[in-house]
């Protein structure tokens, strides 16, 4: 079956030529007429719509979006908060950036619309550190916003004001973590806080109701308010729905950011057909679906089970190259949509060098709270680093995989999952390949071997 | 400390952005480092002072986020990113290029006070993969002759500085 073309809604006017970042083109373009609309409807309108459509977040958790805002603590008499999480840094993903620096009047507009709907008067947008330039662009973007009346008090005429103001980050991962993102905004090191009781819906920004949401997330919120939560769900698959932003990276022909239609897309047809297949003259050996956090699949797996398919229980006997790109599948198969980045290796890659890479990765970013995180990650970063570097041992792999056994479900946030993940899931399925690397690492190295780590 | 006027123009202005002054860290020191180079222990007090808060508020938050520096780097930032999607498409030669080419290893000055280089983490760029980040600009597909490219071109504008 060939692959579905593209469904370009978040990224319709992505470089598109001609198309600039500034208020009047985006208003040329139609813009700001769903904010115009959304502000004479009864706000529990908008949150309903949101419930119905049910989107599910897109920085990486796939939680569903209704449900959260319903979560809100509306009786506290505290002011309610809106976050934008614009941290994107979730090794393999480019979708946030693009938005923000060609389209920002359109995550603009999506959270006025959030904001209008929650009862939220503040905003602020994190956004890495590493953005600079996106962070100047979304300044500009909302004091021209603020200029027309659609960002500030009394917008459009009414009653209802909000403000927004861009907070940059400073380098660190774990500030894309929800509760992370508060801590760095309330002007500390970014520690998590445990959850219960610190929901940001209860206890968050300032100890007040907030919304932490992902700027993708926030564009759907807008097309949503426009076409309605029903239409919405008719796109994309049943409890999967509306399109979203896959972003494939590494060994392929033709890398880069797709927009599809949630499980409308399987990985094959994603990879070989999008992206034009393997590089010339290899063969794909393992993709990491979801972010570098995502378990890896390896090529010639087959997964197999019962799922849902409307209201029957069907079997399922999939190759790497069947599973459609949604949350339930990818979850049903061990691994997790997560935030849509694709990384794709080649018969060119030693798995263990790839381990290293992504050991090092997570020591680095670990905020060090939790001993299990702060300690095993150096370890697990150490073995592998060893392992490529200095002296390896056939059963490094078992030990790595007991550093990460430890770590997973025993921390404050899901960061020990996300650095435990994937040296179970690479010592899992190359098992073999971290036995014989001993051995292996010895031959003489091609020339084109890559250096990971 | 001294600061330029318009700092401290901005640093007051954004002061206001929070309701509870400990917010604005962040956006301080950026505002600081952007305009002195880095962060002296003179500016983590002073910071300390203007937010009220004790100076090891300040100093926990300059030593954690790796965007803040205690000390003067080169002229120039080059960062490269070392993330998986790039050490896959070759980012570990981009890096040992303009290490090469600057004659200096990572997080040192360069012997002709030019560049800094920094191994960082991903920069969330992957389709054009290897990335690097020049002071505040992105550039990507940066294989080991582009990096080249790139070098000479800032040695070039360090010449017509001169």
């Amino acid at each position: 079956m060939p692959a579905p073309e593209q469904r370009r809604i978040i990224f319709k006017h992505i470089d598109e030529v001609g198309y600039t970042n500034d208020i009047d083109c985006y208003v040329r373009n139609g813009g700001y007429e769903v904010l115009k609309k959304a502000v004479t409807r009864k706000p529990e309108e908008l949150v309903d719509e949101v419930k119905k459509s049910g989107l599910r977040g897109r920085g990486g958790a796939g939680f569903p979006c209704g449900v959260k805002w319903s979560l809100l603590d509306r009786k506290s008499g505290k002011p309610i908060y809106l976050v934008v999480n614009a941290d994107e840094s979730e090794p393999g993903t480019f979708k946030d950036r693009y938005i923000m620096h060609q389209d920002p009047h359109q995550l603009i507009e999506g959270i006025m619309i959030a904001c209008f709907a929650n009862n939220v008067k503040q905003t602020y947008i994190y956004i890495r550190g590493e953005f600079p330039h996106g962070a100047r662009i979304l300044e500009k973007a909302i004091s021209e916003a603020r200029e027309k009346n659609f960002v500030g008090p009394n917008i459009l005429g009414t009653t209802y004001g909000c403000e927004i103001y861009v907070h940059r980050g400073a380098g660190a991962y774990i500030c894309g973590e929800e509760t992370g993102l508060i801590e760095s905004l309330e002007g500390k090191r970014p520690y998590p806080r445990i959850k219960p009781p610190y929901f940001p819906a209860v206890l968050g920004l300032y100890q007040c109701p907030t919304i932490v949401n992902n700027v993708e997330t926030l564009c759907h919120v807008k097309y949503i308010a426009e076409v309605g939560g029903e239409a919405y769900a008719k796109i994309g698959t049943p409890n999967n729905t509306g399109t979203r932003i896959l972003c494939v990276s590494g060994h392929v022909q033709r890398p880069g950011y797709y927009e599809f239609e949630v499980g409308k897309i399987t990985l094959g047809q994603l990879l070989n057909e999008v992206c034009g297949g393997p590089l010339p003259g290899r063969t794909f050996k393992a993709v990491i679906p979801g972010g570098s956090s995502a378990k890896i699949l390896k090529v010639g797996e087959r997964y197999k089970g019962k799922r849902k398919v409307g209201a029957d229980m069907v079997d399922y006997d999939w190759g790497i190259e069947d599973v459609p790109m949604d949350f339930d599948s990818l979850g049903m198969i061990g691994t997790m949509g997560g935030s849509g980045g694709v990384i794709v290796m080649d018969d060119s890659v030693n798995m263990v060098d790839a381990l290293a890479n992504i050991n090092a990765f997570y020591a680095h970013e670990s905020c060090g709270q939790c001993t299990p995180c702060r300690e095993g990650s150096l370890w697990m970063k150490k073995i592998s680093a060893r392992m490529v570097h200095g002296d390896a041992r056939p059963e490094d792999g078992a030990l790595l995989k007991s550093v990460a056994d430890q770590i997973a479900g025993r921390t404050i946030c899901a960061f020990g999952e996300a650095c435990a993940w994937p040296t179970q899931s690479f010592i899992a399925k190359f098992g073999d390949e971290f036995k014989a690397y001993p051995e292996s690492k010895k031959a003489p190295k091609q020339d084109n071997a890559l250096e990971l780590v | 400390m001294n600061l330029k006027s318009e700092t401290l123009t901005q640093i007051d202005e954004v002061i206001l952005h929070y309701p509870t002054k400990r917010s604005a860290t962040l956006p301080l020191l950026h505002l600081i480092q952007e305009d002195i180079g880095y962060i002296p222990q003179e500016a983590i007090e002073w910071v300390a002072a203007k937010l009220e808060l004790q100076p090891i508020n300040v100093y926990e938050v300059v030593t954690f986020y790796p965007m803040f520096r205690q000390k003067p780097i080169g002229r120039r930032h080059i960062k490269v990113c070392r993330t998986l999607s790039c050490a896959l498409m070759g980012g570990y030669k981009t890096c040992a290029t303009f290490e090469k080419e600057f004659a200096t290893k990572l997080g040192e000055v360069s012997p002709d006070g030019e560049a800094t280089i920094e191994f960082v983490e991903c920069l969330a760029s992957c389709g054009t993969a290897p990335v690097v980040l020049i002071d505040d600009d992105l550039y990507e597909n940066v294989d080991s002759a582009k990096a080249k490219r790139l070098s000479d071109k800032i040695k070039a504008e360090a010449q017509r500085r001169v």
